[in-house]
Formats: structure tokens, sequence, C-alpha cells
């Protein structure tokens, strides 16, 4: 319990540093578009390959599960629309962006911290944290909801390939995808995606701000990074979903 | 001038830093030198604030830094160069880039202004033309080199190195010696050097202080080091069955 005061602790001050005033701006914005790049265009590709099967692969067993000739076929289009957007694209996908680019993120800053050029930020009297941190909190807060609502769209069409091969019609699964759409359901999803790109960018960063020894160190920080942000993902998962749906 | 009075620091129930007092002398190269463990690393980090004192105080030229709010701390770290054991280069950024860096974030010069420094730099530890090469593809020495070019392109007014010539081959680390005790001497900067190579205490030790068990156990320069008569001292220098030798020679 002190232990994790003590994680909790040291997590809002170094928090407290991060949103620090940037000590120049243009290199600031230069680090921002860096850190787009390496949290957010490098795991385009990931999250295209990942959703296009998942949302296949939902189509065909939900086909599998509704063989009764009196449930309506454009059920399945409804149940991929409403699985991808309700929990594979925001959770799922943080959940994966948790082990790429939080893995990333805390091995990163681990080397920088024990090959000392984190103590060269501060000896130099630049606000390290600030420095280091605060670029990737925004690139991941402005572009994971892109990369979502990628997975959603990539997801859906691979749902309807997976519908073709179980003989479900275009017509219905594109029905399906409509009927009765809850445009609050996107809310919903991209303020999931805000929660968990924050988690994901700021314990990740912790873990890796905080190590101290050589290369083990490094690693077990990373290894920490991504069950720390998974679970914390599943724990606010269920909280906002609570707080937003039930 | 850098002054530290009665300063101790714990690590949990280790007490690292026992009452420590000592004055670094400005234009002259302030040698710390002991075992490994002996405290050395963190008495130079404790001077310039990556670790907390427990009590004491720390002046740079009368000024208290432990009585310091984090923004003058970091006013005053801009005066401070500092040379880490490893170098602490960035791994992305070239030489040029790397020591443009701190006039960049901390400077309002032009980008030509910025150049003329970095090539002065460079120059000043015999690396001119070496602008776009990444640390990867330096060697231990030139590595070290553009850590120093780093350290002092904003113009310190103290310099604080951590083993310059840790992993160095005899004579580049002489080299590095030399040129660190160069440009103390040029810009008249109080340079702390921590070190356990004596080949580097016997170079460029001007006022040396000996750390034994978190305390300045004995302090003095290079030639009073030779006849001193302190055990632990002697145990420290005198290490090998030659230097043994030596010592017992007339």
């Amino acid at each position: 319990m002190l232990e994790l005061l003590k994680h909790l602790g040291l997590y809002f001050i170094m928090m407290k540093k991060v949103l620090g005033k940037p000590s120049k701006w243009n290199v600031f914005f230069k680090q921002l578009f860096v850190e787009l790049e390496k949290v957010g265009v490098n795991s385009i590709g990931i999250v295209i390959i990942i959703s296009f099967f998942v949302g296949g692969v939902v189509s065909i067993q939900t086909a599998m599960n509704l063989e009764n000739p009196l449930i309506p076929a454009y059920l399945i289009g409804l149940a991929t629309r409403d699985s991808l957007i309700l929990e594979f694209s925001p959770t799922m996908i943080s959940l994966i962006l948790a082990g790429k680019a939080g893995s990333n993120i805390a091995s990163e800053i681990g080397t920088m911290r024990v090959t000392e050029q984190i103590d060269a930020l501060e000896i130099m009297g630049i606000n390290s944290a600030s420095f280091l941190i605060l670029p990737k909190i925004l690139a991941a807060i402005f572009f994971f909801p892109i990369l979502i609502i990628m997975s959603m769209g990539v997801g859906m069409l691979g749902g309807w390939l997976g519908g073709l091969a179980t003989d479900i019609t275009t017509a219905d699964f594109l029905y399906g995808l409509k009927y009765e759409f809850n445009s609050f359901y996107i809310t919903y999803c991209l303020v999931k995606t805000v929660v968990f790109a924050f988690i994901i960018t700021t314990v990740s960063s912790y873990f890796g701000y905080h190590t101290q020894g050589g290369a083990l160190a490094v690693g077990k920080s990373s290894t920490m990074a991504v069950v720390y942000s998974s679970i914390l993902i599943l724990i606010f998962n269920f909280i906002l979903t609570d707080l937003l749906l039930a | 001038m850098i002054e530290i009075i009665n300063i101790n620091k714990h690590f949990e129930s280790n007490h690292v830093l026992k009452d420590i007092s000592f004055t670094f002398e400005r234009g002259k190269t302030n040698l710390i030198i002991g075992e490994s463990g002996s405290g050395k690393t963190t008495l130079l980090k404790t001077l310039i604030g990556l670790h907390d004192v427990d009590n004491g105080q720390i002046l740079f030229d009368e000024r208290d830094f432990t009585s310091m709010k984090l923004k003058e701390k970091r006013k005053l770290r801009q005066e401070v160069g500092m040379l880490f054991q490893g170098g602490a280069l960035y791994d992305y950024m070239s030489a040029e880039q790397n020591i443009m860096f701190p006039l960049t974030m901390l400077t309002e010069q032009s980008v030509e202004e910025k150049l003329d420094r970095v090539n002065f730099c460079l120059q000043r530890v015999n690396l001119e033309n070496k602008n776009h090469l990444l640390p990867a593809k330096l060697s231990g020495g030139m590595l070290k080199r553009v850590a120093i070019a780093r350290s002092i392109a904003m113009n310190p007014k103290y310099l604080l190195c951590d083993e310059p010539n840790s992993g160095l081959d005899p004579k580049t680390a002489i080299l590095i010696d030399n040129l660190i005790q160069e440009i103390t001497q040029e810009y008249n900067i109080t340079t702390i050097v921590n070190t356990h190579d004596m080949n580097s205490v016997m170079e460029i030790g001007e006022n040396i202080a000996y750390i034994y068990d978190g305390k300045i156990w004995w302090n003095g320069n290079k030639e009073e080091l030779i006849s001193a008569d302190n055990p632990e001292l002697n145990n420290f220098v005198f290490a090998s069955k030659l230097f043994k030798r030596l010592k017992k020679m007339p």
C-alpha cells in the first residue's frame, strides 16, 4: 500500500513538472511533430491489419451464431458495428497501442535516464519532464482518436468481406451498419480513446522517467509500463462505460 | 568558486556524504578522488542539485544554491557545464546539433550565430569538420570531446566532469585531461573533475580532495599527494605493486 502511494505521489510530482510551460515553443512544436510520427503515424499499419481481420472474424462468428431463419441477416452488420465501436476499436486497439507505443515510450525515456541524457537536460536548466513527455501526451491525445476512427472503418470493411464469405448480402450488411445508429456511441468511443491515450503515455513515461540502473532496468520499466497501462485501461474502461452508458 | 559547507546526504539508511566541507577554487582544476562507491559521483550530482542535500550549504560564488527555488536553480544551472561519464550526447542528433542544442533552448541567437559558436567549440576540442557525425560514429575520445564542446557552448562559469577519461586509452585520456585544464585556465572557470585515474591526478591535480567513507579524508595538490603519509590515501594512490615500489624509492 505504501509502495502504491509512493508511486502515486511520484506520478503526480512528475505530472506537475510535465505541465510546466515549454522552454521554447518552436522546439516544442518540432518535438510534437516528431512524436506524432512516432506515436501515431507509425502505428497505422498495425491498427489497419488487426482491425481488418478482427472485423472479418466478428462478422463470421456472428453469422455462425445467428443461423435461425427468424433472425434477420442485417443483425450481422449491426453486431459488427456495435462490437467495433463500443469495445474493439477503443479498448482492444488501445491495449495494443499500450504494448507498441507504451513500451517504446518507456524504453526511450528509460534509456535516456540511464545514459544520463535526462540529467544533461536538467543541468542545462531545461525542464526535462515537460520537454520529453508533454509532446508525447499531446501527440497521443490528438492522434489516437484518428487511429481509432480508422480502426472502426477498416474493421467494418473486414466485417463486410467476412459477411460475404458467409452468404450475407452487401445490402443486408449495410442496412445493419446503419440500423438504429446512435451517434453517442462515437462520442463514448472517442472519450474512452482520449482517456486511454493519456493513460498510456503518462504511465509509460512515468516508468521510463523513474528507471534506475542499466539495460535490465530499462527492460523492466518497459514491461511495467505495458502491464500497468493495460490494467488501468481495463479499469477505466469499466468506470467510463458505467458513467457514460449505464 | 564553489563552496560546500557541512553537507550530508543519505540514501535511505545509507549515509553517503558525511558532513563534507570544501572549497573548489576558480581557475583551477579541482579533483575529487576516491575509490568506487566512496561518494564522488553523489557529491558531484549533489553540487548541482541532481540529488538534494539533507542539510548543509552549497555556495556558487556566494550564491546559496541550497536555498534557491527550482526556477532560480534552473537559471543558475545555465552557468554550469557538465561532462558526464558516458558523454550523455543525444543519439539522434549530430555533433553539431548536440552542441547547438543548449544554444537553441536557452538563447535567442540566430542560426548563423549558433553555427559560429558550434564551430568555435568544435575547433576548441580539435574536432573541426566533424559537425555532421552522429554519436554512434564517434570514437570514445571524440565522443568525450564533443561532450566537452557541448558543455562549454554556453560559456559556463563552472565545469563539472564526472570521470572524463573512463574507458579511454592512456594517451587519449591525457589529451582530455589537458583539454579540461586548458579550458579552465583560458576561461578562468571553476572546474571540478571526479576521477579515480591516477594519471589524471598527476597530470592536472591542482586542488585535490580525497573522499573516503563519505568524508573528505585529505586535501592538497599533486606534489603534496606523493609525500602524504595518510594511510588510507596511500592505499588508494599506491594501490599497485609498481606504485608501492616507487613510493619506497628515495
